[in-house]
């Protein structure tokens, strides 16, 4: 009963976005932002032009070897600064105030260093990655019970074997959570990438259908891309959560 | 200063140390990065000249609207849903999701809607400040006490003073992250929204001097908003602290 009314009710809100976005259409005009309906069919019928495919292989690409970075330096990171305590308090305001930067602006210098091509836009999409999994990484195993890490001295595991059997799955619910974040500040972190000196990507391709005034074209990234990222942190989150029933 | 801050002092002064070191040796290209010295000294020229001001006025006094408009209309914004169970649980999973979403990809959008002014600037600015500021208000709310009720009651106080006396106090330490979030998210969004396109401001500037070439005018204005960013922040930070001190009676 209450699961159904949720959903009526979020129905409901949906539809309110719907009638806004109508309302605004009206407002700004045929050019500026198209309606609803039309922007929907022109969505059916675009999503499998080679173009439109082409674009987002790129940004999956791009997204994909971003993530890879991501979690392998900012596990890295983090294990290291949860398991050692003077490199985490050294570290962490450190990592924390590198967190809340505007990374944008240090996006002239990732191209000075990486290059125009899909490499400097996997490389600032690391950079914003790196640093939530990070913190949250070392956040998760500092509150490890001590007793585990007792035991596993008892035990006499090497650091490696303590990492692996102990500190990781004892931490994984909480890890997982800056896995989940750090999936979507990667992403963010890759369309800023493409949104700005670059010719492939879904980002370039909103860039474009703004400066060519093709309102279809740039409500149906923009639909695309909020439904992966809805999606993908919905599954992540379902994963998330079975995790913490499962410790 | 404790051990801890003598040694993270000394961890951020070894590592400019070492990027000064690889650019004077010519082990990073100039072209790439310039040393941090240079930086600053090109910093210090550009803010002597003057010519900076106007930029420096226009954003920062944008970034300050964002978050005042942020700020304000999330907390009067989350008071009102928290005050209507059925809107609020309908809304909630929209609240969970937001952050998840690249809502910047909208700021092209604004830019058709609304032309470039800086109109879209300031509504990318709300758009990505305000709801961190109504998920705090909400909250906070929730955390007030049931017995701050009962108090009330017991001191017939009327709602006004409910409110100011006994719930804000109580649900302020929330408030405040949301406040520090708006802050950050408003400083992120308004520059990147500059960067990506738009006709003046701090953001554009630093884009503009990529694009000639122009690595000194480039290096001292990123230099810039990286210390006003950081000064902003060890500013929220230091008075979160002290509100933890006093919740904790002064014993933290």
């Amino acid at each position: 009963m209450t699961a159904t009314r949720r959903a009526a009710d979020t129905l409901v809100i949906l539809f309110a976005l719907l009638v806004s976005w109508e309302l605004l259409h009206k407002i700004a005009g045929e050019t500026a932002l198209p309606a609803p309906l039309p922007t929907l069919v022109y969505l059916l019928h675009n999503l499998t032009t080679p173009r439109f495919l082409a674009n987002l292989t790129t940004t999956a690409l791009e997204l994909g070897y971003a993530l890879i970075l991501s979690y392998g330096i900012g596990l890295a990171i983090g294990v290291w600064m949860g398991a050692h305590r003077l490199s985490g308090a050294v570290g962490e305001p450190i990592l924390v105030s590198l967190y809340s930067l505007p990374k944008i602006t240090l996006y002239p210098v990732v191209l000075l260093m990486f290059g125009l091509g899909i490499s400097g836009k996997v490389a600032f999409g690391a950079l914003h990655g790196i640093l939530p999994v990070a913190l949250l990484t070392m956040g998760a195993i500092r509150t490890i019970p001590q007793v585990y890490l007792r035991s596993a001295r008892t035990m006499q595991l090497s650091p490696w074997q303590t990492i692996a059997h102990v500190l990781l799955p004892a931490a994984l619910p909480e890890i997982f959570t800056g896995l989940r974040i750090g999936f979507t500040v990667t992403l963010l972190g890759v369309l800023l990438g493409e949104m700005f000196a670059s010719k492939e990507g879904l980002g370039s391709m909103i860039m474009n259908a703004v400066q060519l005034l093709q309102g279809e074209e740039m409500m149906m990234v923009a639909i695309v891309l909020f439904a992966f990222a809805a999606i993908a942190n919905g599954l992540l989150l379902w994963i998330e959560h079975r995790l913490h029933r499962r410790v | 200063m404790t051990r801890i801050g003598l040694i993270r002092l000394v961890v951020v002064i070894v590592a400019v140390g070492a990027l000064e070191l690889a650019c004077r040796l010519g082990l990073i290209n100039h072209n790439v990065i310039i040393p941090p010295s240079e930086m600053a000294s090109a910093l210090w020229t550009l803010l002597a000249s003057g010519t900076l001001n106007a930029e420096i006025e226009r954003t920062l006094g944008m970034i300050a609207l964002v978050i005042a408009i942020s700020i304000a209309a999330g907390f009067a914004i989350g008071c009102v849903i928290h005050a209507l169970p059925r809107v609020r649980e309908a809304l909630d999973p929209f609240f969970a999701t937001y952050y998840a979403v690249p809502v910047f990809i909208f700021y092209p959008v604004l830019i058709a809607i609304f032309g470039l002014s800086i109109m879209p600037i300031v509504l990318i600015g709300v758009a990505t400040a305000v709801v961190a500021m109504i998920i705090a208000t909400l909250n906070g709310l929730d955390r007030v006490p049931r017995v701050l009720a009962k108090v009330a009651r017991v001191h017939r106080l009327g709602r006004i003073a409910t409110a100011l006396q006994l719930q804000l106090p109580a649900a302020a330490p929330y408030l405040f992250t949301g406040v520090k979030l708006s802050v950050s998210y408003g400083f992120i969004a308004v520059i990147a929204a500059e960067f990506i396109l738009a006709p003046a401001g701090l953001g554009r500037d630093i884009s503009e001097a990529y694009a000639d070439f122009d690595n000194r005018r480039m290096y001292a204005l990123i230099l810039f908003i990286l210390i006003v960013a950081t000064l902003v922040n060890a500013v929220l930070h230091g008075f979160d602290m002290r509100l933890a001190q006093r919740r904790s009676g002064g014993r933290a």
